[in-house]
């Protein structure tokens, strides 16, 4: 395991902000923490690069953090040397150029200097900027700015990268050409794969990574790859589009194996019991018509990481 | 026939040389949810200003709930809500406070619709808290309680839900459902797909053209100019990828190709078929991989469109 974080718990005056939170990323794996502002992320974030110190433990329920094998509390330094971080905010010098700003980070992280050019130049080429070395950050667009903090953040070549929100903001055209270049960064099979961290609000851009924890008041409550999340609910989501949209919402609310409900723009989502969804769908069908409503499409579809999250968070059965 | 809440026509503008919104067209019935889709500098908070009568068209008109936008923005002003993904609310102030502030901006001076709003989101019994100690899921709630105090009849939301818990986020969706139930309208304009997955109909914007405007399950069946295919390398699994992302995006059968997380994701025009990209795929070398058609999603779609 590259990252290795064992019961890390935090508090900030009285609020807990991390509350236990254990987890461990692969060389080549691609982990998504997922979660709202204000669940933990970037405090987790904070502990495993060594920026604050997590709450020291009284009795056996010890906390530790590894890092490429080393004790990010007894061995920073090294700890520190195999780690690439993106925090949500970086800073880049804005009159210096894409080339400068990338030889800095590249000499502070040690580099020699026969070493950082063609080390920047690859780097470079690989996010996509080696057209603008000579241009300055400060004109750089916010997708380039971001991918230019990519490529600081990797520039000595580290074996773990923690990526803070890094697509936050971003637009959605930019969000998806920097998801490639992370989930190229894991796939890349090179002797010891790099253990990619990535944190996001967004449940979408969730079912991107190999694996998944969703975050919420400072714990992991639920972890796993999104195809084995996803088979939890196999089966269970109904998709319902007609009209009136309000009225078949009340009518499906009747039906007593319909868990929940869930209105879209255009369509309902109804999750079913177990083995219930062909006699949800005949059932609504009849009922529909004995109402007068007019029914489009009734089928059974993949449910989405946001349908497994909220199940499970409920605990089964919708109580509203 | 419903009443039109929005009416564009050819709606423009241009800053100096360059054109941020470029005869847009559209309308929006009474009791619509409409989503308004688009990368950054794409025009739609340029759209925004101009229908909110804070920027005068350089070509075209519009008119929004009957008025005018170049001579009655006023009246627009009075009768629109606005909530933006920045909340503008005071931190210091408790959440009765800032109810009331607005409410006194707009000219409504009645206890009891201020005790009504904070029902409906939900904030009675926390009336007396500080708006600095909330979570963002109830500041959010907050935030639509001071966009609707004046019973506007249309709401403009920026990214309403961003950052929020997805039970908050639904939560706050079925909000706007009543809302709307009653007999408002809403306009959201948001870089997430998921949020646009709440409108009843999505415009899709760039470089300041509107270039669809439908319903979401509309969009997935006809505005991509292919069909979409989940592919699994079965062999060497992560290994091979990278090697069959890379030949896919050079496949002449390939519109467009891209990784999601354990296989990848590939858009073909409509004659072309799974047949096709296996064999393009064996002949790279990647011989087992498994091919399965998928409904395209909104992202494929806006990727489609709006990538270039």
């Amino acid at each position: 395991m590259l990252i290795e974080a064992q019961n890390l718990q935090r508090s900030f005056g009285s609020t807990r902000a991390v509350d236990g939170v254990s987890l461990q990323v692969a060389p080549g794996e691609l982990y998504g923490l997922v979660g709202p502002d204000g669940a933990g992320k970037t405090t987790v974030m904070r502990m495993l690069c060594g920026a604050i110190l997590p709450d020291r433990q009284a009795g056996e329920a010890q906390t530790r953090i590894h890092i490429a094998g080393y004790d990010i509390a007894r061995e920073t330094e090294q700890a520190r040397a195999h780690i690439g971080y993106l925090p949500q905010r970086f800073s880049l010098y804005e009159d210096l150029t894409v080339m400068e700003n990338l030889r800095f980070f590249a000499e502070v992280r040690g580099l020699s200097t026969q070493d950082w050019k063609p080390r920047c130049l690859e780097i470079l080429q690989f996010v996509g900027l080696d057209e603008f070395t000579d241009r300055r950050a400060g004109q750089l667009s916010g997708g380039m700015k971001q991918k230019l903090g990519l490529a600081a953040a990797l520039v000595h070549q580290p074996q773990v990268l923690l990526l803070d929100e890094p697509t936050t903001g971003v637009d959605p055209v930019t969000r998806q050409d920097f998801w490639q270049l992370i989930i190229r960064l894991a796939a890349v099979t090179t002797q010891e794969g790099i253990a990619v961290l990535v944190s996001t609000p967004y449940m979408d851009e969730a079912t991107r990574c190999q694996r998944v924890g969703f975050m919420r008041q400072g714990r992991i409550t639920v972890e796993g790859t999104p195809a084995a999340l996803r088979q939890r609910l196999e089966g269970q989501i109904v998709e319902l589009r007609g009209r009136p949209l309000a009225g078949l919402r009340k009518l499906a609310e009747t039906v007593p194996e319909v868990e929940a409900v869930q209105m879209f723009g255009d369509r309902i989502h109804l999750r079913v019991q177990a083995g219930k969804a062909g006699q949800v769908i005949e059932r609504l069908g009849v009922l529909a018509t004995e109402q007068d409503m007019e029914v489009s499409m009734l089928r059974s579809i993949q449910p989405q990481l946001e349908d497994v999250f909220i199940a499970l968070l409920e605990g089964g059965p919708d109580n509203g | 026939m419903a009443e039109q809440v929005i009416a564009a026509q050819e709606l423009t503008r241009r800053f100096g040389s360059f054109t941020a919104v470029d005869h847009i067209s559209f309308s929006m019935q009474a009791g619509e949810v409409m989503g308004y889709l688009g990368p950054n500098g794409s025009g739609k908070t340029t759209t925004i200003r101009m229908l909110l009568g804070l920027l005068l068209p350089t070509e075209g008109t519009a008119s929004v709930l009957g008025y005018d936008i170049r001579r009655q923005s006023e009246q627009i002003r009075l009768r629109v809500g606005y909530m933006s993904q920045k909340f503008a609310l005071y931190n210091d102030l408790t959440v009765g406070e800032n109810l009331s502030f607005y409410a006194g901006v707009y000219g409504v001076r009645d206890k009891e619709r201020i005790a009504e709003v904070l029902r409906q989101v939900g904030l009675s019994s926390l009336e007396r808290e500080r708006v600095g100690d909330l979570s963002t899921g109830w500041r959010q709630r907050l935030a639509l309680g001071t966009a609707i105090v004046h019973r506007p009849r249309l709401l403009f939301l920026d990214e309403p839900t961003s950052g929020v818990d997805p039970t908050a986020r639904r939560a706050f969706w079925d909000l706007i459902y009543e809302l709307i139930a009653e007999g408002v309208s809403a306009l959201v304009t948001t870089h997430y797909m998921d949020e646009a997955e709440y409108c009843g109909r999505v415009g899709i914007m760039r470089d300041g053209r509107l270039l669809a405007m439908d319903a979401p399950s509309a969009l997935k069946e006809s505005a991509l100019p292919g069909l979409a295919w989940d592919v699994f390398i079965e062999d060497h699994g992560a290994a091979l990828l990278l090697p069959a992302l890379d030949s896919l995006q050079k496949c002449p059968c390939v519109l467009r190709a891209g990784l999601t997380g354990d296989h990848l994701r590939a858009i073909t025009p409509k004659d072309s078929g799974a047949a096709a990209l296996q064999d393009y795929l064996v002949e790279a070398g990647i011989l087992q991989v498994r091919i399965e058609p998928v409904e395209p999603t909104l992202e494929d779609i806006f990727l489609a469109l709006a990538a270039r």
